[in-house]
């Protein structure tokens, strides 16, 4: 019984290509440098387990509305594996007229040919890490591209594909304002009103060799006032330039946003597939979240032993399904939708948050709250962790599902 | 009179880590008391505090056999003392069981000021007092000095004092036979009416509470049935026996002796420390001179830090009392951290002994309250009522006047660092009575208010003579003073449990210390947040947390939503541990280290 009714937050797909040619400094995403992949065990070991969840999500109901290749750097894929995986899932589901197929590519690891071929296997998005328009902090970041090459390879990116995103890293060590409002809008001026961007800031995560370097004093990242102004210069350029946000760390022309992408943030049903992959997919009416097993080999033998390499599948509580709703969804400038959070969570938003902390929040003007959405302002967007852990009840017991008690 | 002459009955007097313990064990082991392989180091402190600090809590008795160089052999009951001011009270009922005290001195250190207390108590109780110094093996040791200092400040003769190592077992023998051949016999007649001293008492789990006394006349039997001098109640006895130091069973206790009884008692509440033990069918018509029974002079209130356990702190609190009636509670409840108990102690050892005991044997996460003393205020009605918890300090306008307890301490120090402890004392409101010297140390007695002891007087004495001045003090008298209750605020909001009473003339500096520790201790909110000191409605000291400006970074993609529940998690464990103060949350350690003032 998998009769989902799938709302406006879409269904999304995510495939994962755990594979880069170096790995960066700051990266701690699931990426692995190999001398060499087997492109048609991984090709198929991928189909094998999108099958398992198709069969796992149900047809009826499901309209597939973005296929998202994320990485590593799926730019290294072979064409004919993205191409195979995109002709099951619309097989296996019915796609939306305007399935919107991204997939991440870095300059240096991609050329017109191949960008050509990924265009002829069904990309319609390409999501460019840029990450910087400078020489020395491409350097920094550990990135095997030069600018040069990075306008190559969006000059490329924009003749070939119908939209571009642009990712680039900032507050980056010493990293002044006004240097980097120039760096932005070289990129928006590219962007020429147009497409997307994600600017994100630039954060040191364990287990990478930032970490490292940043634990041993290498160098600091900016102070508060800085990191405020960074923000600030962001907001205002992209804004000024037709691209304003509509997440944390997202900017598109209205109508240019990542619709995968909105699937997280609004609490869609999505299917991870791949090494590492998270997926969180409504099954007989109960929310899951699912991941993968991260290890590329070892993800791949258990696929090819049992169909699939799933690690984690476990159920969603009512509140932990709710606080991940108000933790995602508040992302987006847009808000969280009150009918949306019912629908999904089962029970309204007003009798979920904190009704303290909304009054308190709201009059401070961090919250917005009208019947339709809660949202933060301009000013709660900054300071967004701390609004969430303030909405969010403490006794919310995840576990039973029953409603908090206040 | 029966002939005692076998018998002594002997204290041991010396500072912490002078010794005393390591000779206590060294004597049970030349007289046999315990064979090697049941020696355990220091088998006199029974409980694991005890051992691990170095320092006696609950009296102690041990009866050795000697045969000493004349040929006889003696019943030696070895009584062992707290060396802490705070238990002095249990040291005087100590002192007073027995006829003569050793006087333990570190070789190396002399003479320190917890020792003095104890050893004037022992001169004043007539006891013949032998002077052992101990660590003679180091190659700091210098008796010659030390017995100056010995008699230049206890004033008493010192050239005979026995020189020893405990550690390595030199010279015990002579410390026996100074025993034997330098005390007195105790006087008594086993023939008279029952009359014994309780000395202390302890619960056990197995055999209830067990009494510790000293027969002064008359003789003890098992199946007697006693009485209770002071409170008239009457119990068969079920056991008399004595420490060797394991507990053996003898039937009988005569005149002169010490050991212990057990008599169906289920409260040590119910065993008054000093009471008269008489034999309920042949009452002694007069009870032995008594005690005065120690009275809690510092406060504090304990909280449990997850307020379910509050039953359970105070089914602890009960157990511990069973043992130590010394300490009291009473429900306490404060809008910053809920229902707890206010408890007295005898002073800030035995309170934190308490809150170990607590947190170790009963597993209690607690939030302390700084420490307080009783305040007596005096009415414009006339009344008078004893303010225990600052948070109930009543309306100034109702107040004539407020009196505080005074202590006169004794401190000593080598002359190095007198200069700045004597301003430490004068800081402190202190006003000096004596300054002598012995040597190249000096002894400094000030008369001080108990509150600025509380507050941090020890720590600063330690740190400013780089842990080298030794400090005791004894309880003075009452007398009026200038105080005001200082209350913080927060966010404008009264936080009861940081109010503290202080000096006028400490107020402000106070008040500014604790604000400043605040703006360190409270996170940053989403708000700035005002921290404010303030007497009455005046504030005195101010300080303000920033706003956050910016917590937010990052991508948020699928994969991430576990990450971000990490966090959420995180805060939300987080916000269990914070109390909730109008809009803001302050941390319940920001409760317990704003309180700990001693890094100001």
């Amino acid at each position: 019984m998998t009769d989902h009714i799938q709302g406006d937050e879409g269904f999304g797909l995510y495939v994962h290509w755990p594979f880069c040619l170096s790995k960066c400094p700051y990266c701690d995403f699931n990426s692995h440098v190999v001398d060499r992949v087997d492109h048609g065990r991984f090709r198929a070991a991928l189909r094998v387990e999108l099958a398992h969840y198709a069969a796992m999500a149900g047809r009826e109901g499901r309209r597939l509305t973005s296929v998202f290749f994320g990485g590593g750097t799926p730019s290294l894929m072979e064409p004919g594996t993205v191409a195979a995986i995109l002709e099951d899932a619309r097989s296996l589901f019915t796609p939306a007229n305007d399935l919107e197929v991204t997939l991440e590519a870095n300059p240096g690891a991609v050329d017109r040919a191949k960008f050509e071929d990924f265009r002829d296997a069904g990309v319609n998005r390409v999501s460019l890490g840029v990450q910087a328009l400078d020489d020395a902090a491409l350097a920094f970041l550990g990135r095997r591209h030069d600018r040069a090459e990075a306008l190559a390879a969006l000059e490329a990116a924009q003749s070939l594909f119908p939209r571009t995103s642009i990712d680039l890293i900032y507050a980056r060590p010493g990293h002044d304002p006004e240097a980097w409002r120039q760096e932005l809008r070289q990129a928006l001026d590219i962007l020429a009103g147009h497409g997307h961007l994600s600017l994100y800031q630039l954060t040191v995560e364990q287990g990478t060799k930032f970490y490292l370097d940043w634990h041993r004093g290498d160098w600091r990242l900016p102070e508060e006032d800085d990191a405020v102004s960074l923000w600030h210069v962001t907001q205002e350029e992209t804004a000024r330039a037709g691209l304003p946000s509509y997440e944390v760390s997202n900017h598109a022309r209205p109508g240019e946003e990542c619709r995968h992408n909105l699937v997280y943030w609004r609490g869609g049903d999505y299917i991870g597939v791949g090494p590492g992959a998270h997926g969180r997919l409504t099954v007989g009416g109960t929310p899951r979240a699912t991941r993968q097993h991260r290890a590329p080999e070892r993800w791949l033998s258990q696929v090819e032993a049992h169909g699939h390499a799933t690690t984690r599948d476990d159920p969603l509580g009512q509140a932990e399904r709710a606080e991940e709703l108000l933790l995602m969804g508040l992302r987006l400038t847009e808000g969280v939708d009150k009918m949306r959070f019912h629908r999904l969570s089962g029970r309204p938003l007003d009798g979920f948050v904190d009704a303290r902390a909304l009054a308190d929040l709201t009059e401070m003007g961090l919250l917005e709250d009208t019947p339709a959405a809660l949202r933060a302002t301009a000013d709660g967007m900054l300071v967004l962790n701390g609004l969430i852990a303030a909405l969010v009840p403490v006794d919310g017991d995840a576990e039973d599902g029953s409603p908090p008690g206040r | 009179m029966s002939d005692l002459s076998h018998i002594r009955n002997f204290a041991i007097i010396a500072h912490i880590d002078h010794g005393k313990s390591t000779l206590a064990d060294r004597l049970i082991q030349v007289c046999g008391g315990l064979t090697d392989r049941e020696m355990k180091e220091q088998v006199l402190d029974s409980m694991d505090l005890e051992r691990e600090r170095g320092i006696t809590i609950k009296a102690q008795t041990v009866r050795l056999d000697y045969t000493a160089k004349d040929g006889k052999t003696y019943q030696l009951n070895l009584m062992d003392t707290p060396g802490h001011v705070d238990f002095a009270y249990e040291v005087s009922r100590s002192l007073a069981a027995c006829e003569g005290s050793l006087l333990i001195v570190d070789a190396s250190q002399g003479v320190e000021a917890q020792t003095l207390a104890n050893v004037y108590q022992s001169i004043e109780m007539d006891h013949e007092i032998i002077p052992v110094l101990n660590k003679i093996d180091l190659p700091a040791a210098e008796p010659d000095r030390v017995k100056e200092q010995i008699e230049d400040v206890v004033g008493i003769d010192a050239t005979d004092a026995v020189e020893i190592s405990a550690k390595t077992g030199l010279n015990i023998e002579s410390v026996l036979e100074a025993i034997v051949t330098r005390l007195p016999a105790p006087e008594g007649d086993t023939t008279a009416p029952l009359k014994a001293m309780l000395v202390d008492s302890w619960y056990d789990p197995y055999l209830g509470v067990i009494i510790l006394v000293r027969v002064k006349e008359g003789t003890l039997k098992k199946g007697a049935k006693i009485r209770m001098m002071q409170t008239g109640a009457t119990h068969p006895v079920d056991r008399v026996g004595v420490f060797s130091p394991k507990m053996k069973d003898t039937g009988v206790l005569s005149a002169g002796e010490m050991g212990y009884i057990t008599a169906g008692i289920k409260s040590v509440a119910d065993c008054n420390v000093g009471d008269t033990i008489t034999e309920d069918g042949r009452p002694a018509d007069k009870a032995l001179p008594g005690f005065k029974p120690s009275i809690p002079v510092v406060f504090c209130g304990l909280f449990p830090v997850d307020a379910s356990d509050f039953e359970h702190l105070r089914d602890s609190l009960s157990k511990l009392r069973l043992n130590d009636s010394s300490f009291e509670y009473t429900p306490e409840s404060s809008a910053a951290l809920g229902f707890g108990f206010r408890c007295g102690f005898l002073g800030l050892l035995h309170m934190e002994i308490i809150q170990e005991r607590l947190d170790r044997e009963f597993d209690l996460d607690l939030i302390t309250t700084a420490p307080s003393v009783v305040y007596k205020m005096h009415m414009t009605d006339g009344s008078m009522l004893e303010l225990h918890n600052p948070a109930d300090m009543p309306d100034v306008m109702k107040i004539d006047y407020i009196e505080e307890p005074w202590v006169k301490a004794t401190i000593m120090v080598p002359d190095e660092f007198l200069g700045p402890i004597l301003q430490l004392c004068t800081e402190r409101r202190g006003i000096q009575l004596d300054l002598t010297y012995a040597g190249n140390r000096a002894m400094a007695v000030y008369k001080l208010p108990l509150n600025e002891i509380v507050f941090d007087f020890y720590d600063r004495l330690k740190s400013i003579s780089k842990g080298y001045a030794s400090f005791d003090y004894e309880i003075d008298e009452y007398s009026e003073s200038d105080l005001v209750k200082v209350g913080i605020l927060v966010n404008a909001e009264p936080v009861d449990a940081l109010a503290f009473i202080a000096h006028r003339s400490q107020a402000e500096f106070r008040g500014r210390a604790i604000c400043s520790r605040l703006k360190d201790l409270i996170p940053r909110h989403l708000f700035k947040v005002p921290i404010q000191a303030a007497i009455g409605g005046k504030v005195i000291a101010r300080e303000t947390i920033p706003a956050m400006r910016k917590d937010v970074t990052a991508k948020c993609y699928g994969g991430d939503v576990s990450r971000k529940r990490k966090l959420l998690d995180k805060q939300k464990e987080g916000k269990k541990r914070m109390r909730q103060f109008g809009k803001v949350e302050i941390p319940q350690t920001a409760f317990i280290n704003a309180l700990k003032m001693e890094q100001n």
